[in-house]
């Protein structure tokens, strides 16, 4: 079994260094036919672009992507530089119309999404044309040899029950130097993701007959991230079965988050695409889903007839209604950890990491002022968009709707909830983002915390203070603060995961959801003590 | 401005000064030769298992001591004058109280065995232990097997952690049945077999002969009382209960028994000294209790007690129903109430036991066979309920009602695999009775008594 073990980790470790080999293999040209009709495609009014692009890519020589990246990005740049000349030239001679003119010319766009179209058109190569055999040798040798290091856990860990044994004597899970270069890995990966797409084009081609056959289109680096955080999931997911196969509460709330993932988040998108609809994932809910109240998607669902209504309305109720009052009966868990696709990746590729959240009461002011800032932040720019949606007024008080939005794009979407939110999981624990960032956590906090029937209700007098639920707390909630003093807890950012109860040696925790009344029960004493001195006290 | 001292910053010092704090202004001083911060004690195998770090087991940050204005001075008392009302340290440092609470908590029995104090004995009490515990068994390689001496609660911890390095273990145990002294059969049974499946080497009726040294004052191996078997070994565990940590309070008037003796105040035969925890022996027993308790939850309850008598409401130590919970290796236990084993059981006390076929679960509950009056239950396996035992105990329930409405009681994580149906169906098969199973009503599990 051991051996089964550490040749899984070889394997693994193999396909993942052929993953990340693969970056550098292919070579990038286009031909003078593909390059016409890219142009002519692209409509673009540039009248040098098209030139630009063939001294720069229409060629024989063999390119790597970093190569081809930066000669396609300097042919946008060139040609951009030349109109803004222009426009500076008009602009001193004071020739309006001719600087009016211009601006049509100018090609608007980030330059590796650019970039990154015509990579996609442009790559031959080991991922490119031995497909199949690159993503056995990258994706199936990483799911082979991961599994193979996970099942003989089976064996390995012994007779169910909490095997915690060694996670802070690991270089892994106690932030050694194996957390560290995971950490760093995670980071770069999710950096090329959102910023350097083109420079993973390669990656991109591995997926790209799975996309074909689910949507018909050609994958782009979202039907990439989208493939792989199924795969993590449902790998990591296995660890999860067998880690905790004597909890079935953890074993039904995996099975559902990866249910949601996979089909909600993956399929049903992709196949909607497939029948021309608009890509929509119906377990979403704004605010998570940000852009949901941006123009350019009200527009899209508005000319998608009745189903794109559908869906408006759908996401709409969503957020109103269904979000608050699933959370009423069953507490935020029921989004958080039972259907949230973030909460998906935190519970299963995040698990081997909960313990290292802070749980310093520091850490707990510092998530209430920053979560609740990006709720406002998002809400203020839904705001903003709403009323340049309805208005058709581009800004509102002097500021452009569409730089807020590409501010919280930048600064929320990618680099908290992606490059921090996962890439730090190593470092900081799970759930990052959730704790710290997500904007639909606040809002379902709120209603967890002021109007829910659930709770972790206290055993009465059993805790042993040892620290187990705090320590495993992913949230970073000093559990153990309240089970000591006999009380519930209570806790907006509680995600409901349920390891806290999973690991009390003593039987004190239980998710429940009950009577409002006496949900939340302040103690000085707890039970077990005088009846007469626990009235006295408490009562107080 | 008053002077509260507190010898000992375990769980029943330290919750006295946080009460003492919460009602008064008084002055609050914590002394401990240990650790200057609190911490979980119950949580030092986690630190040898890699489960915690041990700054997970303090159950405070460092900055509340300041915060709540509660001093913590680090030293050993080497003598208390209570008529000048002044502590001495090891240290020659003095320190001078208006009143003083003892809260040493219990120390690891020795009964004389020879070699009990050569290196690589020690028990697994205090955080030195746990350093030493890491300094001779780091892994299997530095320790190649390890002996445990006393089958009891510690004991089973500290197999369990040396087993989670892969260190192989020999578990004596004086019985003939694990803890058969508390637990029914059954259930010690029960607990036999899960000791075996975790590659123990358990010896039951197995007492300690001596411990040999090698060259170096080290443990070499121990030899069996019985057999005069020689077991090498390169740890031995000294785990046959504890006793009062109470040495240096010897000379200084205080009464003493096993513990500190103390009435129903917990107030000392000297005037404002008091004792609380494991170290506090009452001058009679309340109920069935013991006279002294080494429990987690007494300590606290002492601390809780004893500060408001100290903040001028005077009141006595009346712990309500008996509880307590373990958990022995991957086994959690619970009890309400008394079940006392077949060898401590009164006449008039009987068992309805059921057992999972497969599973290691089972329940015993003991009811008075003429009355059919609930007295207690070991839940193994299931978690259950403290504020429905209690109650349940307070109202003088039947066993019949116990089992009519189980299900409100039990406390397992949701979706988990209940079992009243087939615990009341052998009790209504044992019994000729006919009891139906009332589904759990969030009503009466949060209605008061």
């Amino acid at each position: 079994m051991k051996t089964i073990k550490q040749t899984g980790l070889i394997v693994f470790l193999l396909g993942l260094t052929i993953f990340i080999a693969t970056i550098f293999t292919g070579s990038f040209n286009l031909k003078q036919a593909e390059l016409d009709s890219f142009v002519s495609e692209q409509n673009y009014k540039s009248t040098i672009i098209k030139d630009e692009l063939q001294k720069a890519i229409v060629t024989t020589e063999s390119l790597n992507i970093f190569e081809f990246s930066s000669r396609v990005i300097n042919a946008y740049q060139t040609s951009n530089n030349h109109y803004d000349a222009l426009i500076a030239k008009f602009d001193a001679e004071k020739n309006w119309d001719e600087k009016g003119k211009q601006f049509q010319y100018k090609i608007f766009g980030k330059p590796h999404s650019l970039s990154f179209t015509l990579a996609k058109k442009a790559g031959k190569g080991f991922a490119a044309d031995n497909t199949g055999l690159a993503w056995f040798l990258t994706f199936g040798l990483g799911i082979i040899g991961a599994l193979m290091f996970i099942v003989p856990d089976v064996v390995l860990l012994g007779k169910p029950g909490i095997k915690n044994d060694g996670i802070f004597l690991s270089a892994v899970t106690n932030r050694g130097w194996i957390g560290w270069f995971t950490f760093i890995f995670l980071v770069t990966f999710y950096i090329l993701l959102y910023f350097y797409p083109d420079l993973i084009v390669n990656w991109v081609y591995l997926v790209d007959p799975i996309s074909k056959s689910i949507s018909g289109n050609a994958a782009s680096q979202w039907f990439l991230y989208g493939f792989l955080y199924c795969v993590v999931m449902t790998v990591m997911a296995v660890r999860m079965y067998i880690k905790y196969r004597h909890n079935k509460y953890q074993i039904l709330r995996t099975t559902s988050v990866l249910f949601f993932q996979i089909v909600f988040a993956f399929l049903i998108p992709e196949i909607l695409v497939r029948f021309e609809k608009p890509w929509y994932d119906f377990k979403n809910a704004f605010p998570l889903d940000y852009d949901f109240f941006f123009r350019w998607n009200l527009d899209e669902l508005l000319s998608s007839g009745g189903f794109g209504l559908f869906i408006l309305v759908w996401g709409v109720v969503l957020t109103i209604v269904v979000v608050p009052v699933m959370v009423y009966f069953f507490g935020k868990r029921w989004y958080c950890s039972w259907v949230c696709g973030c909460g998906g990746l935190a519970e299963t590729l995040g698990d081997p990491y909960r313990q290292n959240s802070s749980k310093t009461l520091l850490s707990w002011r510092a998530e209430r002022i920053i979560i609740h800032s990006v709720l406002i932040f998002v809400l203020v720019m839904t705001g903003f968009a709403l009323y340049t949606f309805f208005s058709g007024a581009d800004q509102v008080i002097g500021i452009k709707t569409q730089t807020i939005q590409d501010i919280y794009g930048f600064l929320i979407g990618s680099i908290f909830a992606g490059v921090i939110g996962t890439g730090f999981y190593p470092i900081f624990g799970n759930r990052v983002w959730c704790r710290f960032g997500c904007p639909l956590a606040a809002y379902l906090g709120f209603v967890q915390r002021f109007k829910s029937r659930f709770r972790i209700t206290t055993n009465g007098g059993q805790c042993i203070s040892c620290g187990n639920c705090s320590t495993y707390c992913e949230q970073g909630i000093d559990v153990r603060a309240y089970a000591q003093k006999g009380e519930n807890i209570v806790r907006s950012s509680c995600v409901g995961c349920g390891v806290c109860s999973a690991v009390c040696p003593r039987g004190v925790l239980k998710l429940e959801n009950g009577p409002e009344e006496g949900r939340i029960n302040p103690t000085e004493i707890l039970l077990g003590n005088d009846v007469d001195l626990m009235e006295l006290v408490n009562k107080k | 401005m008053e002077h509260i001292v507190i010898i000992g910053n375990g769980i029943s010092g330290v919750t006295a000064a946080r009460h003492i704090r919460k009602n008064s202004d008084m002055k609050i001083t914590i002394v401990s030769a240990e650790t200057k911060y609190f911490f979980s004690r119950t949580a030092l195998m986690y630190i040898y298992m890699g489960h915690m770090k041990f700054e997970h087991t303090q159950p405070y940050e460092n900055w509340f001591w300041d915060k709540n204005r509660i001093e913590l001075k680090e030293g050993y008392v080497n003598k208390i004058d209570t008529d000048k009302k002044i502590l001495d340290f090891k240290d020659s440092s003095t320190l001078s109280y208006d009143k003083l609470i003892i809260a040493t908590g219990s120390k690891p029995n020795k009964f004389g065995w020879p070699g009990q104090d050569l290196d690589g004995v020690m028990g697994m009490y205090h955080k030195q232990d746990l350093e030493n515990l890491e300094k001779f068994a780091p892994n299997k390689e530095a320790c190649k097997r390890a002996v445990i001496v006393g089958g009891g609660l510690i004991g089973i911890e500290l197999a369990e952690m040396l087993r989670s390095r892969k260190i192989p273990v020999t578990f004596l145990v004086r019985e003939a049945s694990f803890w058969n002294g508390v637990l029914p059969a059954q259930e010690s049974e029960l607990i036999n077999k899960h000791i075996k499946e975790h590659h123990i080497d358990l010896r039951l009726s197995t007492n300690l002969k001596e411990i040999k040294a090698d060259e170096n004052g080290k443990v070499k191996s121990i030899i069996i009382q019985e057999t005069g078997e020689e077991i090498f070994c390169d740890v031995v565990g000294l785990t046959a209960g504890v006793t009062p940590n109470i040495d240096f309070i010897k000379d200084s008037g205080i009464e003493l028994g096993r513990g500190v003796k103390v009435n129903r105040y917990l107030e000392t035969n000297i005037t404002d000294v008091y004792a609380i925890g494991d170290c506090a022996e009452q001058h009679e027993a309340i109920g069935q209790r013991r006279n002294i308790e080494a429990v987690w939850y007494t300590g606290r309850m002492m601390g809780e007690t004893l500060a408001q008598t100290i903040c001028g409401n005077k009141t006595a130590y009346k712990p309500g129903h008996w509880f307590n919970s373990a958990k022995f290796l991957d086994i959690e236990y619970q009890t309400y109430g008394w079940v006392f084993s077949e060898r401590g059981k009164q006449e008039n006390e009987s068992y309805f036991q059921w057992q999972h076929p497969k599973d290691n679960k089972c329940i015993t509950i003991s009811f008075d066979k003429n009355t059919n009056k609930f007295l207690g239950i070991n839940t193994f396996g299931i978690r259950m309920r403290h504020e429905i035992f209690d109650k349940w105990l307070t109202e003088n329930k039947s066993i019949e009602f116990v089992l009519e409405y189980l299900a409100d009681a039990n406390f397992d994580p949701e979706f988990y695999k209940l079992h009243e149906t087939e615990i009341v169906a052998k009790f209504n098969l044992e019994n000729n009775t006919n009891i139906q199973i009332k589904k759990k009503s969030w009503k009466r599990i949060f209605s008061k008594s």
